[in-house]
């Protein structure tokens, strides 16, 4: 019962604090793309891979009293910080269960900036290609975002040491 | 390479229900259409398990298909006349709306939960694989159909043309919104189509609305709002669908453990062994599954039969609002002292679980919102400008419901255990 609920309370439990839905949104798609067991949907969306699916979960989670909400201005537009509150630990001893190698990782993705985890979850979605054609499909896709050839290779140094940290 | 297709020798229509007449001039459509790939969404409903609650919700992914087409069809007419349109790009675009659904299957969202298969994949299979549609679209040129591949799954570079068919206000949500208020009989989801094709506006980045127009799209926001909580999250719809999701559950889980079937299990072997072919898949359809459903009924497995029976004679789980997590975990104790397996009989279904939703702006660069045009040329998101939209997309809406079979509660002999259950639920 809830055992996805409890997967993303654990998510932000091991990154204390998460910064920014998009930020949010992006590590769980990358655990997800890792092999950790998160089970939402995601599309590519304008900003990169998206799930409807979790932003619901986590308002459910936000609205069960499990997670805490902050609203906050930035530059003229909402930003939101998310946290495990007393009642969401009080779950995780009781019902959580550890995902072994998550902690790591989502400590390592909440250090780097969302701009970053955007280029590489797009990186991820396309990992099909190989790293030419996927540099193309990122130029294309993302012109706007105007992604450097040194980002690019710091995104896929980074997805490389992603994977051997959960091997 | 065949000769491109071009215009038909005279219009062909189609009688619709919610657009009066779906109107196809293009020769490269008309052949979509007949295609099988295409013809095969007659038989799948659009609506999935909706039907068992309001009778009318029959109507199928093919007339969805075609409304989408037409409401594509529309906006380009309109665009036609606008620096920012490239006209090159319209049979592309009327290509992909109508192809935007042809991989789903049948009752798509429970098959792709249980057995992992992903209906945008099985649209780029159908398009760029060895099928009908294929054909049809490399006769358009040799790139064409990854480019009709590439609208569907948002990852083409032109980002109006993506926003046409997916985005917070475009045709398939405006398509699916009219055909499912007008088959399901509820009034709450009529807005004024008409009114918003005229003051959409092409950009680079995607569609937006003339400022003069928001009270029309505050009425598609508010029919958004309702269908939502009132037919795509109805209990009831959503008890069938938990009842389907748990008999693919039980199928692949008595496949999984050698269990003998009394009928061969030609269309669902490959789903089981997670290793479904383009083939299989298209063989699918609403049909195929009822007619595995109604055998399983007679099968020797109690808990497949049972969950059949309950979905094909309509006899569903009962609900109520969720109980805490504790009383979840004390119920799921219980039901195993009583007999009933609640991995199969006692469900939460959250609005998570639901492909559905509604309206809501989101943070920065979180996904693209709806945009108004104002007369100076400035761009604002619309709630910021609309007061209906703030009320309804500010606040904070979800719902649980647990779902369990009152009957098999009640023939429980253990009186004290039978008490304990309908305590927690009926708290």
């Amino acid at each position: 019962m809830f055992e996805d609920h409890l997967k993303v309370v654990t998510l932000i439990q091991e990154a204390g604090e998460v910064i920014g839905r998009k930020k949010l949104q992006k590590m769980v798609y990358i655990a997800k793309k890792l092999n950790f067991p998160f089970q939402e949907k995601y599309q590519f969306h304008f900003y990169g891979p998206y799930s409807e699916e979790l932003t619901l979960k986590i308002e459910e989670l936000c609205n069960m009293g499990y997670i805490h909400e902050v609203k906050e201005k930035v530059s003229g537009y909402s930003q939101y910080r998310y946290a495990v509150n007393e009642e969401g630990q009080k779950l995780l001893s009781t019902y959580g269960a550890e995902i072994e190698l998550l902690g790591d990782c989502v400590r390592s993705m909440n250090e780097q900036s969302s701009r970053f985890l955007e280029l590489v979850s797009t990186i991820m979605y396309f990992d099909k290609f190989d790293e030419d054609e996927i540099k193309e499909k990122v130029q294309t896709v993302k012109a706007k975002q105007k992604y450097t050839e040194e980002e690019m290779n710091e995104a896929f140094a980074y997805i490389s040491k992603l994977k051997n940290r959960v091997q | 390479m065949a000769k491109p297709l071009g215009k038909l020798h005279e219009e062909k229509v189609f009688k619709d229900p919610v657009h009066r007449y779906i109107h196809v001039r293009d020769e490269l459509i008309w052949r979509l259409i007949g295609t099988r790939e295409f013809q095969r969404l007659r038989r799948i409903r659009q609506l999935g398990t909706t039907y068992l609650t309001f009778h009318g919700a029959e109507h199928s992914r093919f007339s969805h298909s075609l409304g989408v087409y037409e409401i594509t069809r529309r906006i380009i007419d309109i665009f036609q006349e606008k620096q920012t349109w490239d006209p090159e790009q319209r049979l592309l675009v009327l290509s992909a709306a109508l192809l935007h659904d042809v991989g789903h299957g049948p009752f798509s969202h429970s098959f792709e939960k249980v057995f992992g298969v992903d209906h945008e994949e099985f649209s780029r299979d159908i398009i760029l694989g060895d099928t009908e549609v294929n054909s049809i679209l490399s006769q358009m040129g040799e790139d064409f159909p990854k480019q009709v591949a590439e609208v569907i799954a948002k990852t083409h570079p032109d980002k109006l043309i993506v926003s046409l068919i997916s985005s917070q206000i475009d045709a398939d949500r405006m398509d699916y919104l009219l055909r499912d208020a007008y088959f399901t009989g509820v009034s709450y989801g009529n807005f004024d189509i008409e009114r918003i094709l005229r003051v959409m506006r092409p950009t680079e980045d995607g569609v937006v609305i003339k400022s003069s127009g928001m009270h029309a799209v505050e009425d598609y926001i508010m029919s958004r709002y309702q269908m939502y909580w009132q037919v795509y999250f109805h209990p009831v719809t959503r008890s069938a669908e938990v009842i389907l999701s748990k008999i693919l559950h039980r199928a692949k889980e008595l496949y999984e453990t050698g269990y003998t079937f009394k009928r061969e299990l030609s269309h669902f072997k490959t789903l089981f062994e997670g290793s479904v072919s383009l083939e299989d898949y298209i063989s699918l359809d609403e049909g195929v599954i009822h007619y595995y459903f109604q055998g399983w009924m007679d099968e020797k497995d109690p808990i497949l039969s049972d969950l059949c029976i309950r979905f094909i004679d309509r006899k569903l789980f009962k609900y109520t609002e969720m109980v805490s997590f504790t009383d979840g975990h004390l119920l799921s104790a219980y039901f195993q002292e009583a007999g009933i397996n609640p991995k199969y009989y006692l469900v939460v279904d959250s609005s998570s679980d639901l492909p559905y939703d509604f309206y809501r702006p989101g943070e920065k660069e979180e996904r693209l919102p709806i945009n108004l045009l104002k007369p100076n040329g400035e761009i604002r998101e619309l709630s910021r400008e609309s007061d209906v939209v703030e009320a309804i997309s500010g606040k904070r809406r979800t719902d649980h419901k647990l779902y369990f079979p009152m009957d098999l509660i009640e023939g429980i002999q253990d009186e004290s255990l039978k008490t304990k259950i309908k305590e927690i639920l009926h708290k």
